[in-house]
């Protein structure tokens, strides 16, 4: 995945209307009339949504009857949760270090850290 | 010895957030002096492989902070403020100075377990979800590999 695939997906879902239409995805397939159903909006303004969703791999329209589905590209949320993961990761790595710090604090009974016991490198 | 939980993390679909939690083998007041006394705070913050050196620090309500992290010769600058800070709770903002616009609102609170442990959840809001995303896929860029390696390192020699 290049980081210009990655700024696609951002700006698809910067999009508060976008952000809804992915949301009702996840629920499962729908048709455009049925995404447009909630909106304010032409069903032109939808299309242009969809083909924003669409570039950016979120979602796609598989060929079959008339009227096609919408569908959520699973694997861009695979990707989203391998980010989070890593994120978290490195979370728990730096909250490790602070177990180190914590524990060393309690090696040193006095309030301030004045004096080092020598005990840690 | 310690079965400690792993960090859990949150991304709000709905707002800009990053929610974080992660229980300790310390009392709260440790823990708040872990985020407060810029030499401990130094030890810990990272990224591995990156040395911190707290430039300014005043950890109180309406004081500011920055630190620098530097790999490589490569100086990586951090600031913001200590809107609230109180045993319980800190509430700061963070920006990091190569993208100078962007400003989080962190909020940290220290939740005492009994028997000297302490549950510590973070909350992260950005600007915009463009911003948070950012920040949660910066986490690919990190050397995950250098942190296990670090913290192998500390396994082995007895400070965990």
């Amino acid at each position: 995945m290049t980081s210009n695939a990655l700024s696609r997906i951002f700006a698809a879902l910067a999009d508060p209307t976008r952000r809804d239409m992915v949301a009702r995805l996840a629920a499962g397939d729908a048709t455009v009339n049925q995404l447009a159903e909630p909106y304010q909006l032409t069903l032109q303004a939808i299309y242009k949504h969809l083909k924003v969703l669409e570039d950016a791999g979120v979602v796609s329209r598989p060929p079959g009857p008339q009227p096609r589905t919408v569908r959520l590209e699973a694997e861009v949320f695979d990707l989203m949760d391998k980010w989070i993961e890593r994120y978290r990761r490195q979370a728990e790595e730096r909250y490790r270090r602070l177990d180190a710090v914590l524990a060393r604090m309690n090696d040193e009974p006095g309030n301030e850290s004045q004096e080092q016991k020598g005990s840690v490198a | 010895m310690n079965a400690i939980a792993e960090t859990t993390i949150e991304a709000d679909p709905k707002v800009p957030v990053i929610r974080m939690s992660r229980d300790f083998n310390a009392t709260p007041e440790q823990l708040f002096r872990a985020h407060t006394d810029p030499e401990l705070f130094a030890q810990w913050i990272g990224p591995s492989g990156m040395q911190t050196r707290v430039v300014e620090w005043d950890a109180r309500t309406g004081g500011s902070w920055r630190y620098v992290s530097t790999r490589d010769g490569q100086e990586y600058g951090f600031r913001g403020c200590f809107h609230e800070v109180r045993p319980d709770r800190i509430v700061q903002t963070f920006t990091w100075e190569g993208q100078p616009d962007g400003v989080a609102l962190g909020t940290l609170w220290f939740e005492d377990l009994g028997n000297g442990r302490t549950r510590l959840r973070t909350q992260s809001l950005t600007d915009s979800f463009e911003d948070r995303d950012a920040w949660l896929a910066s986490g690919m860029k990190t050397g995950v590999d250098e942190g296990y390696a670090k913290l192998e390192e500390m396994l082995a020699n007895g400070t965990i």
